[in-house]
């Protein structure tokens, strides 16, 4: 018989005042079960103060073969960045 | 067939079986030509691959099967330390191997991890591994006769893994090398609390300095083979440099691996078995006697003193564990329905 858990994602908040990062994922019957085993895999040193998870087949993703499309409304808009301004040197504080 | 896991919704999982499938598209077609260069350039740029990325079936394949030894290794290799858990002579001994033991599982489960982002299914992993299709380090083949032995395999064994291991935290793999650098990160605690527990054998009695010369004598050998074949005899690590996966030959790992613990050695007051073993000024290198390559593909290929008895508790393993995963399978299950008809009920 194939009854085999599904797999979840695990996000770990290293200490308070980080965001939840990807650390990696493992298989679990239930978000209970998954917030255990995460634990016991991805914290046995302190890693974490707070852990997400998320069933896999639950997050969507940008296609990495649209990525050229896909991000390149960011690419020609260089007025977004500060450089992008000349300021004589003798301004102060900008 | 067992029916696969469905592919993930995020689509980072390929189609079953795309692992193991022939190159479908001709060099020439021009998309494949694109992909093929993008991924070629992305590797010139020292850049990571990421599990979504358009790559070879032989730099998946290839990943695959080493990622998956790579676990089982972690996996099997839990049994021979395991052994001397109950039998360790204080408290304090005692919490440090289930600590190592414990380690090697999360090192497993970071690996399949891993290999699962490839598209590889987690219980055929297991089944590959019980049913003898997929290999593990031949060092877990060894039997772990005395407790001196414990220290021996921190020092040894992991310091040999350490060297191995420490140059694929930068593999070409992102998944691979991310989960590299957290087993180095832990393996470093089993390394050292190895050599501490010689230490404290090496200050006790004759007996027991004894003991640990008579585990060194027994664990050198099989240590230097853990870096594989000599390179004469190792066709795929010219393309596994290539795609950098792999970053230095077996034969330069195993030459910093016995550089590294010839000192190691002269501290703690024991003995490397290796008539051949001195000190090379010209090549700045020491120079080491050759391992029984026979040995190593005899113990690969499953004639080690424990190569049955691994593999088996881990079958036995599997199989005493088949109730509890269906147990929860059905429990989360029930579960889920009621909350569904709780909700259904409320909105009513």
């Amino acid at each position: 018989m194939r009854n085999e858990w599904p797999l979840y994602e695990v996000f770990v908040r290293g200490k308070r005042g980080l965001n939840h990062v990807h650390v990696g994922s493992l298989h679990a019957a239930d978000d209970r079960m998954a917030l255990t085993h995460a634990r016991d895999v991805y914290t046995r040193r302190n890693e974490g103060v707070s852990i997400w998870v998320v069933r896999s087949d639950a997050i969507a993703a940008s296609a990495p073969d649209e990525k050229d499309p896909f991000f390149e409304p960011s690419g020609d808009k260089v007025y977004r960045h500060p450089t992008f301004y000349d300021i004589p040197d003798d301004v102060p504080h900008i | 067939m067992p029916a696969r896991t469905p592919g993930r919704t995020d689509g980072r999982t390929p189609a079953p079986g795309a692992a193991n499938a022939p190159d479908p598209a001709p060099a020439q077609d021009p998309a494949r030509a694109a992909a093929e260069e993008h991924f070629e350039a992305t590797l010139a740029r020292e850049q990571r691959i990421e599990p979504r990325d358009w790559m070879p079936d032989g730099y998946r394949r290839t990943l695959v099967r080493q990622i998956a030894q790579h676990a089982h290794s972690e996996i099997i290799g839990m049994q021979p330390e395991g052994a001397w858990i109950t039998r360790a002579p204080s408290l304090r001994r005692k919490a440090v191997l289930l600590a190592k033991v414990q380690d090697e599982a999360g090192h497993g489960l970071y690996l399949y991890s891993a290999a699962e982002t490839l598209g590889a299914d987690r219980q055929d992993l297991t089944e590959r591994l019980v049913d003898g299709r997929q290999k593990y380090s031949s060092i877990f083949n060894y039997p772990t006769l005395s407790f001196a032995d414990v220290g021996v395999i921190g020092w040894l064994v992991d310091g040999a893994a350490i060297c191995n291991q420490v140059p694929l935290c930068r593999s070409s793999y992102g998944p691979y090398a991310r989960a590299m650098v957290r087993v180095c990160k832990e393996e470093s605690f089993h390394q050292r609390q190895g050599y501490e527990l010689l230490m404290t054998m090496m200050r006790g009695t004759q007996a027991q300095r004894e003991m640990v010369q008579d585990a060194v004598d027994r664990w050198w050998w099989p240590s230097l083979m853990m870096f594989g074949p000599p390179d004469a005899d190792s066709p795929n690590t010219a393309q596994s440099m290539a795609w950098r996966i792999k970053r230095h030959t077996n034969d330069e790992l195993r030459q910093r691996f016995v550089d590294m613990t010839v000192p190691q050695a002269e501290k703690l007051g024991v003995t490397l078995p290796d008539p051949e073993l001195r000190w090379n000024e010209e090549r700045g290198h020491h120079d080491f006697g050759t391992p029984d390559w026979d040995e190593l593909k005899r113990v690969i290929s499953g004639g080690g003193p424990c190569n049955a008895e691994r593999v088996e508790r881990r079958r036995a393993a599997h199989e005493d564990g088949a109730w509890v995963r269906e147990a929860a399978a059905a429990h989360a299950a029930k579960q889920a329905e009621r909350s569904r008809r709780a909700g259904k009920e409320q909105a009513a």
